[in-house]
């Protein structure tokens, strides 16, 4: 109770403050002063002072003591001590003063404290809440006005009538909107005439601008909504007086909400939102492409229906299976899926598809389908270059320049593996990506074996751009389609497990390979059953440990793999890219390209003396030539 | 992810191919209610499920009212004593979860105030993010004590709101780019992945109050990411 009423007290304790200590105690003007800003400045919720007259202040709400004698009565005999309380007239609710006005005069009128049930003191820093609480002798003019219907409802009522109030007296206007407060007008005025302005002259000056920053503070208009706080909570309450909902406190946000948006006229603002939604609305396009395809040909299905079922794998039954494991997409992402394999099955003559997963990448995701093309009708390979092969031998220059001819290199690329066939090996499917249903399909490219061996080495996020470039050490020959294919032809490779006895011929597939791959340990596949409480229709769900995110379901007759993962491997270890490797000693070290060592002075200083006699000699010999030919054309 | 929106969370988490089955599902959404009110909390979150070689753990926590005070984590699982290893399961199990809440829990900004009283409450007129604002990781913030927020320059404190910007966001983690943001299903999805901890999946449906995160992996750190990125 102490605490509810605290704050409501407050104002109380200040106007007893106020009101009391200076008749009996002889207090200073200033403590009145000192409370009054207080009452003007609901935020700072002064209770130090006030906590010696809590006590004094608990009796004057009692109950009992309803708003049932007038006010005029008792506010006549308190002309005295109303002096002090004036220049707070202002600030707070002139109603809820008289009453306490009358509280405080003498402990004896206690009994007309108004009755205002205090308000649960509510946590939240509502700085017009505090007054607000003081504001329970609303509820006592009003419920005299009214009846006493209000006082029932008093709870929400009060609490808002308050706060309306709070702002009214805060702009220090009268003017109300609710014929309820017609009374505290008056009385109000009532008491505002009474309290000599004796009091506190020092504060109103300082309690006026408070105020004025208050309401200007109110007034002030948003910069998003052309609203201002004030007219906003007039307009609140006056709904709420008029609506009178139930429990309105806690709907209070709402009602907020509602009203803002009563008074926001719609304009359709075309130009703002439209560049956040047209993705939205791009993509729901292409899917409704999608949807739209079916329809399209249905006439020609049935003539199609064969051989379409045959590729078209049954994605939404796997999806349910794999559902029971707890592994999959969303129900209609799959379902959008369907549709876009559906598509592609339509568009290429293929012969079986299979829907082998998705791989997330930092931008977009992939998802991914396995096709295996109909026989002959295979489209082209786009020739590749050997990557491998293309290491530079032409920059074995000689160091030093007395040679006539470069040395051979030793340095030989390593033999380039041959490219497997097509459609043998790793090759065997083709894959298409695309990174949402309803995008178009692209192949990726075949995987060459020098792809493997190098993505191996290294481990690499995807953007989800097939064009985006594999920075790497070691550098991988190709972009991230290549490298996207290689993880899907290595994750295939070791993960599509069957059954045992599924395929009748040895294929490699037949068996599970990786009974021999353990890591630490970890054996390399976990098995679990789909669910324990219904075990006859459960299914048998197989989780690699190798390649977090593969999984394979059996349920006897039928199984199916999956993937769904960023598309790398496990290792207990941290990845360390491989060392440089040393140095090549590409060229055979001979005394042909050793540097010789430079000369010392002395060796150079003999070589020159040998020079210049060698000049010597020959200028000698060629004076004697000139002057020979001199001879001659004389 | 609130047990109370359960469903739907999973249904807008799945694109990261992890989920619950069936059965799973029914059980949690009973045994999470029984857990909020037995224990009496604010809040129920499912947290995720960690894969285990044999069994999964299914975690769950509790918020009390305040949300940023230390929440009391609930598993549910096989307890698998590795026999080489001298600590407890239950210990490990403990610590990862804890490191992976420190390091990556997220939630929008916006979606908890704090009052001035100091205890942080779920905002009740949070209408979600923005399209722009979603696609910017300025706009999420870590679900924790912040750490970095002190080191901020007054300049750039001066631009925060106090009741909304008192945790650290997504702007600043090391090693940048540890999340992936992508927008799914067109517009109407924003889905945050982290990197450093694979497994960890935030969603949020903008312009809406859905949101919430989901932890389904090994419970190990990805600590090959500065090579990956």
């Amino acid at each position: 109770m102490e605490d509810s009423t605290s704050p409501k007290q407050e104002k109380e304790n200040q106007e007893e403050l106020g009101e009391t200590r200076r008749p009996w105690e002889g207090k200073t003007a200033a403590s009145p002063q000192y409370s009054e800003p207080e009452s003007s400045e609901p935020l700072e919720a002064k209770q130090g002072p006030e906590t010696g007259r809590q006590s004094r202040s608990s009796r004057p709400w009692s109950p009992q003591s309803r708003a049932k004698t007038p006010l005029g009565g008792p506010a006549g005999p308190e002309t005295s001590s109303p002096a002090p309380v004036s220049p707070r007239e202002p600030s707070s609710s002139p109603s809820p003063l008289a009453p306490a006005r009358q509280d405080l005069a003498a402990p004896p009128q206690s009994d007309r404290t108004t009755s205002v049930i205090p308000e649960a003191g509510t946590p939240y820093p509502d700085p017009l809440k505090q007054s607000s609480d003081k504001r329970e002798s609303t509820p006592h003019h009003t419920s005299q006005s009214e009846g006493n219907t209000f006082q029932q409802s008093q709870q929400p009522k009060p609490h808002l009538c308050g706060r309306r109030d709070v702002s009214y007296n805060n702009a220090k206007q009268k003017e109300l909107r609710f014929d309820v407060f017609q009374e505290e007008d008056s009385n109000s005025d009532y008491d505002l005439q009474q309290p000599a302005p004796g009091g506190s002259e020092v504060a109103p000056s300082m309690l006026e601008i408070t105020i004025q920053n208050a309401k200007a503070y109110l007034l002030k208009t948003s910069s998003n909504s052309g609203f201002n706080l004030y007219d906003h909570l007039s307009n609140m309450l006056t709904k709420i007086l008029n609506e009178r909902p139930e429990n309105a406190v806690d709907i209070f946000e709402n009602i907020s909400q509602d009203v803002k948006m009563a008074h926001f006229s719609k304009k359709f603002d075309a130009l703002q939102n439209e560049n956040e939604l047209l993705p939205t609305y791009e993509i729901a396009e292409k899917q409704k492409a999608l949807f739209l395809q079916g329809h399209l040909e249905g006439v020609d299905q049935e003539l199609e229906d064969e051989i379409a079922e045959n590729a078209l794998p049954n994605v939404m039954e796997s999806a349910f299976y794999f559902e029971q494991a707890g592994v999959g997409l969303g129900t209609d992402e799959t379902y959008r899926i369907f549709l876009a394999l559906k598509q592609l099955t339509d568009t290429h003559p293929i012969q079986r598809c299979r829907f082998w997963g998705k791989i997330l990448g930092l931008e977009m995701n992939y998802v991914v389908a396995e096709v295996e093309f109909r026989e002959g009708e295979d489209e082209e390979e786009v020739e590749e270059e050997d990557v491998a092969e293309e290491r530079d031998n032409g920059e074995s220059e000689a160091h030093e320049d007395e040679e006539d001819e470069l040395p051979k290199s030793f340095y030989k690329a390593p033999q380039a593996i041959p490219k497997e066939e097509s459609r043998t090996g790793a090759n065997k499917y083709v894959y298409f990506v695309c990174n949402e249903p309803g995008r178009p399909w692209v192949k990726l490219p075949p995987v060459i074996p020098a792809q493997i061996v190098i993505a191996r080495k290294i481990k690499k996020f995807f953007t989800g751009r097939l064009d985006a470039p594999i920075i790497s050490y070691p550098p991988f020959p190709g972009n991230e389609s290549n490298y996207l294919r290689a993880q899907i032809a290595r994750i295939s490779a070791g993960t599509h497990v069957s059954p045992l006895g599924f395929y009748q011929f040895g294929e490699e597939e037949g068996e599970e390979e990786e009974e021999a791959e353990e890591i630490q340990n970890i054996p390399p596949w976990t098995t679990r059953l789909s669910s324990n409480l219904i075990p006859q229709y459960a299914i048998a769900v197989l989780q690699s440990n190798l390649w977090p995110g593969a999984y394979a379901f059996s349920n006897g007759k039928k199984f199916e793999n999956f993937y769904i993962g960023w598309g790398h491997k496990y290792s207990p270890d941290n990845y360390t890219p491989p060392v440089p490797p040393p140095v090549y000693q590409e060229y055979p070290s001979g005394p042909e390209i050793t540097e010789m060592d430079d000369p010392s002075v002395e060796e150079e200083q003999a070589f020159r003396a040998a020079q210049e006699a060698v000049l010597l000699a020959a200028e000698n010999e060629e004076s004697e030539e000139d002057e020979d030919e001199e001879d001659d054309y004389d | 992810m609130d047990a109370d929106s359960l469903l739907l969370s999973l249904e807008l988490a799945s694109g990261s191919g992890q989920g619950l089955s069936p059965d799973r599902r029914a059980s949690l959404l009973t045994s999470l209610m029984l857990v909020k009110r037995d224990y009496r909390y604010d809040r129920v979150l499912f947290w995720g499920r960690i894969l285990g070689l044999v069994a999964d753990y299914y975690i769950a926590q509790g918020l009390s009212e305040d949300q940023l005070a230390p929440r009391k984590t609930l598993y549910r699982g096989a307890p698998l004593l590795s026999p080489q290893v001298q600590i407890k399961e239950e210990t490990r199990l403990v610590s990862v979860i804890e490191q992976i809440d420190k390091a990556v829990a997220i939630i929008p900004r916006g979606a908890l105030f704090k009052t001035p009283f100091g205890p942080t409450h779920v905002n009740r007129t949070f209408e979600g993010l923005s399209l722009s604002e979603a696609k910017k990781l300025s706009s999420y913030f870590h679900f924790r004590e912040p750490v970095e927020l002190k080191n901020k320059t007054l300049l750039e404190k001066a631009d925060l709101d106090p009741s909304l910007d008192f945790m650290d966001s997504l702007e600043h983690d090391i090693p940048k780019g540890s999340w992936s943001i992508q927008m799914e299903r067109g517009n109407a999805l924003v889905v945050l992945r982290s990197l450093l901890w694979p497994g960890l999946t935030f969603y949020h449906a903008p312009h809406t109050k859905n949101y919430g995160y989901i932890y389904v992996g090994t419970g190990e750190k990805n600590m090959d990411l500065p090579f990956m990125l």
